[in-house]
C-alpha cells in the first residue's frame, strides 16, 4: 500500500479549476516531484497535502490515515517555503527548535534533537545567528532543518531553491537529495525546474492547466515523453510538421525528404500533417550510414558551454542538433551544405 | 561647475528649512523653560519645578502631591487603553490581512472616524448611553474608568491601527503564518508568539503615541471624572489658578515623553534588528 495517496483530487478558485483528477500514490521513502508551468495546479496539489487548501474533491491520506479535513497543526507533514518564512525574531536554534516547542518536548530533548538538525545541516557554529545575518542558501538549510525537526511523515518542498543564484542551487539540492536518502523520508518537491526534477527525484509528475499529464521516473519522462507537452516542457525538442507518406504508414515526408519511424502512426492518413519529434542530441552531422538521413544548410552556430546548438535550416523549418562540446570539435561553417542524421527510434510522432 | 553650484544651493535650502523647523519646535520650548525659571523675582530657580512636585492642593490624607497622583491615574488608564487596544486591533488587522484583504478599506474608513467626530460629542454620546440602565456605567468609579479606557481606545484607534498595519505589511504573515501552523501552531501561538513579537515595533511605538494621547486628554477625562483626578484635567487646573508652575508642567511632560520615545527606541532596537555588515 502507498505511504502517501493523493486520490482524485479537485480543487477550484471561483470558476478557475486549479486541480482536476489528480491521482497518485508515493511509496514511503520516494522523492516525487510536481514539475509544469507556473498556474499549473503543482503548489495546490501540495498546499492541500500540507492542509492549507481543502479539497472540494478527493482525498489525501498518509500512512492509511485520511488527513483530507485535518487542520494544518494537527498533520504530521513538514514544509520548506520558496521564502524560506523563518521567523525573523528567532535565533537559528530557536527557529529549528520552534515546533518542538509548540509540541510541549522535554527541554534536553530539543537541544538534542536541535543540535541533531544543526549537525545536519552543517550550521553548529551558526546557532545563534538570526535569519536576516545569514545568506539565502544557509535561511533555506535553516528552513529545512526546521521542518525536519519535528520528524514528520511527509516532507513537502515548495520551490526551495528558486530564490537562489545558480552555484548554490546545485549544491543544496544535492544536500537535500543527500539528507532525504539519509532520513528516508516521503518527499514532495514542486518547481518549474526540469533540471532540478530529473536530478533529484525518482518519480516526476508533470503537470500542466491542473492535469496530470505524465508521471515516470526523470529517464521515462525524458525519453518517452507521452504528450507534446511533456516532449517540449521537458528538455528541448526539435518539432518538425511532415506529411504521412502515401503507403506506409511508418513514413513522414519532411520537405519532400522521407522520415523513417520506429512505430506507425496510428489514427491518420496518407497525405495527412503529423508532428514528427525529435531530440536535438539524437541527431548527427555529416555521418553516413544513418537511417534516416535529411539534407540542409547550417543557419547557425551558438556556443553554450558544454554542448554547441548549429541550426540546420530545412525548406520550411529549423532543426536543431546538438552536439557535445571538446577542443579538437570540427564545427561547421555558417551556410554549409550537411545532411542531418538519426535513428527511427529517436524520431516520435504524438 | 554648475551642477556642483546648484548642489550647494539644494543643501543650503535643507540646512534653512532644518533650522527653520527646529526653531518653530524649540524656541516655545525654550521660553517657557525660561519662564518657569522666574518664579522667584530676579533670579532664576526650580520654584516652579517644587511647587507641581511638592504641593498637595487637596490637603488630602495621603500627603502625595496632586502631580503624582494624576499621573499615576492617567498612567494606568492609558496602560489599559494601550493593552485593550492591542489585545483588539492587533488580531483584527492580522485577520483583515489574512482572509479578508477586500475589506481592509472599510476596516481603514472605520478606524479614521474618530478623526471626524469631535471629543465633546463623543462624551455626550457616552454620557446619555452609559449613565442609565441598562447601561449605568457612570454610577461606579470602575465602570466610568471603563468608560473612559473605552473613550481612549476609540480614539487612538486611527494611531494603532494605522501603525499596526504597517508593521503587517512589512512582514510576510501569510507564510509566517503558515510556516507557524505547519508546525503545530495554534491560531493563539500564532499571534502572540510569531505576529506579535514581529510587530514589537509597531505596537511599541502606537503605545507611546496612546500614552502620549491618553496622559494629555482634556475633554472626556474632565466630563467623566470631574474632580481633575486625571492628569489632562490636573493640567488645566494648574494652569487656571498658578502663573508659573503650568510651564513647569509642560516641561516636565515633554521630559516624560522623550524619556518614553528613547526607552521605545532602545527596545526596540532587539536582538533581532542587530545586522552584521557583509553577511548577506
Amino acid at each position: 500500500m502507498a505511504f502517501l495517496e493523493l486520490n482524485n483530487l479537485r480543487k477550484t478558485f471561483g470558476s478557475a479549476v486549479a486541480v482536476e483528477n489528480f491521482d497518485l500514490h508515493v511509496n514511503k521513502g520516494e522523492f516525487v516531484s510536481f514539475l509544469g508551468p507556473s498556474g499549473c495546479g503543482k503548489t495546490t496539489t501540495m498546499r492541500m497535502v500540507a492542509g492549507f487548501e481543502v479539497p472540494d474533491q478527493g482525498y489525501v491520506r498518509v500512512d492509511g490515515a485520511d488527513i483530507t479535513n485535518v487542520p494544518p497543526n494537527k498533520r504530521n507533514v513538514g514544509m520548506v517555503f520558496q521564502s524560506y518564512a523563518l521567523f525573523p525574531h528567532l535565533s537559528v536554534r530557536d527557529n529549528i527548535g520552534f515546533g518542538l516547542k509548540i509540541a510541549n518536548k522535554p527541554k534536553n530533548e530539543i537541544t538534542q534533537r536541535v543540535n541533531e538538525m544543526l549537525a545536519l545541516i552543517k550550521m553548529e557554529q551558526l546557532d545563534n545567528r538570526y535569519p536576516h545575518q545569514m545568506s539565502g542558501g544557509q535561511q533555506q538549510r535553516v528552513a529545512l532543518a526546521r521542518a525536519l525537526a519535528v520528524s514528520p511523515q511527509v516532507l513537502l518542498l515548495d520551490e526551495p531553491l528558486s530564490a537562489l543564484d545558480a552555484k548554490i542551487r546545485v549544491s543544496l539540492r544535492d544536500e537535500i537529495r543527500a539528507i532525504q536518502k539519509r532520513l528516508g523520508i516521503t518527499t514532495i518537491y514542486v518547481t518549474h525546474d526540469q533540471e532540478e526534477a530529473m536530478s533529484l527525484s525518482d518519480r516526476v509528475v508533470v503537470m500542466s492547466e491542473g492535469r496530470m499529464e505524465q508521471v515516470g521516473t526523470p529517464f521515462e519522462i525524458y525519453n518517452f515523453p507521452r504528450t507534446t507537452f511533456v516532449a517540449t516542457f521537458v528538455g528541448t525538442l526539435n518539432a518538425i510538421h511532415g506529411l504521412l507518406a502515401e503507403g506506409s504508414n511508418d513514413t513522414v515526408m519532411v520537405d519532400g525528404q522521407p522520415v523513417k519511424l520506429a512505430d506507425p502512426v496510428t489514427g491518420k492518413r496518407a497525405g495527412e500533417g503529423v508532428v514528427l519529434n525529435v531530440r536535438p542530441e539524437r541527431l548527427v552531422l555529416n555521418q553516413t550510414g544513418s537511417e534516416n538521413q535529411i539534407k540542409g544548410v547550417i543557419e547557425s552556430v551558438t556556443f553554450l558551454g558544454a554542448i554547441v546548438r548549429v541550426g540546420v535550416k530545412l525548406q520550411h523549418a529549423t532543426l536543431f542538433v546538438d552536439l557535445f562540446n571538446n577542443p579538437h570539435l570540427d564545427l561547421p561553417e555558417v551556410g554549409a551544405s550537411v545532411s542531418v542524421g538519426f535513428t527511427r527510434e529517436a524520431a516520435r510522432v504524438m | 561647475m554648475r551642477k556642483n553650484t546648484s548642489g550647494r544651493r539644494g543643501k543650503l535650502v535643507a540646512w534653512i528649512i532644518l533650522i527653520g523647523c527646529a526653531i518653530y519646535l524649540f524656541l516655545p520650548l525654550i521660553t517657557q523653560f525660561d519662564y518657569s525659571l522666574r518664579m522667584r523675582r530676579d533670579t532664576l530657580s526650580f520654584d516652579a519645578y517644587y511647587s507641581v512636585l511638592t504641593t498637595n492642593p487637596d490637603e488630602d490624607a495621603t500627603g502625595i502631591p496632586r502631580f503624582y497622583t494624576a499621573l499615576a491615574f492617567s498612567s494606568l488608564m492609558a496602560l489599559l487603553t494601550i493593552l485593550v487596544s492591542v489585545v483588539i486591533i492587533v488580531p483584527t488587522a492580522y485577520w483583515v490581512h489574512m482572509r479578508v484583504p477586500k475589506i481592509k478599506p472599510v476596516i481603514e474608513f472605520i478606524t479614521i472616524l474618530p478623526f471626524a467626530i469631535p471629543g465633546i460629542v463623543l462624551i455626550f454620546g457616552y454620557l446619555r448611553t452609559y449613565s442609565a440602565p441598562p447601561f449605568a456605567l457612570t454610577n461606579t468609579e470602575v465602570g466610568t474608568a471603563v468608560l473612559l479606557v473605552g473613550g481612549y481606545s476609540i480614539g487612538v484607534m486611527p494611531y494603532i491601527y494605522r501603525t499596526v498595519d504597517t508593521g503587517l505589511r512589512a512582514i510576510d504573515i501569510k507564510s509566517l503564518t503558515e510556516a507557524a501552523r505547519n508546525l503545530g501552531a495554534g491560531w493563539g501561538t500564532v499571534i502572540f508568539r510569531v505576529i506579535m513579537p514581529n510587530l514589537r515595533v509597531a505596537i511599541l511605538s502606537s503605545a507611546l503615541l496612546t500614552y502620549a494621547v491618553a496622559i494629555g486628554e482634556y475633554t472626556l477625562s474632565n466630563y467623566l471624572f470631574p474632580d481633575g483626578r486625571t492628569f489632562g484635567s490636573y493640567i488645566f487646573a494648574v494652569g487656571s489658578n498658578r502663573i508659573f508652575e503650568p510651564a513647569a508642567l509642560t516641561i516636565i511632560s515633554y521630559g516624560l515623553v522623550w524619556v518614553l520615545v528613547l526607552l521605545i527606541q532602545r527596545v526596540g532596537r532587539g536582538p533581532g534588528q542587530t545586522q552584521i555588515a557583509g553577511m548577506r
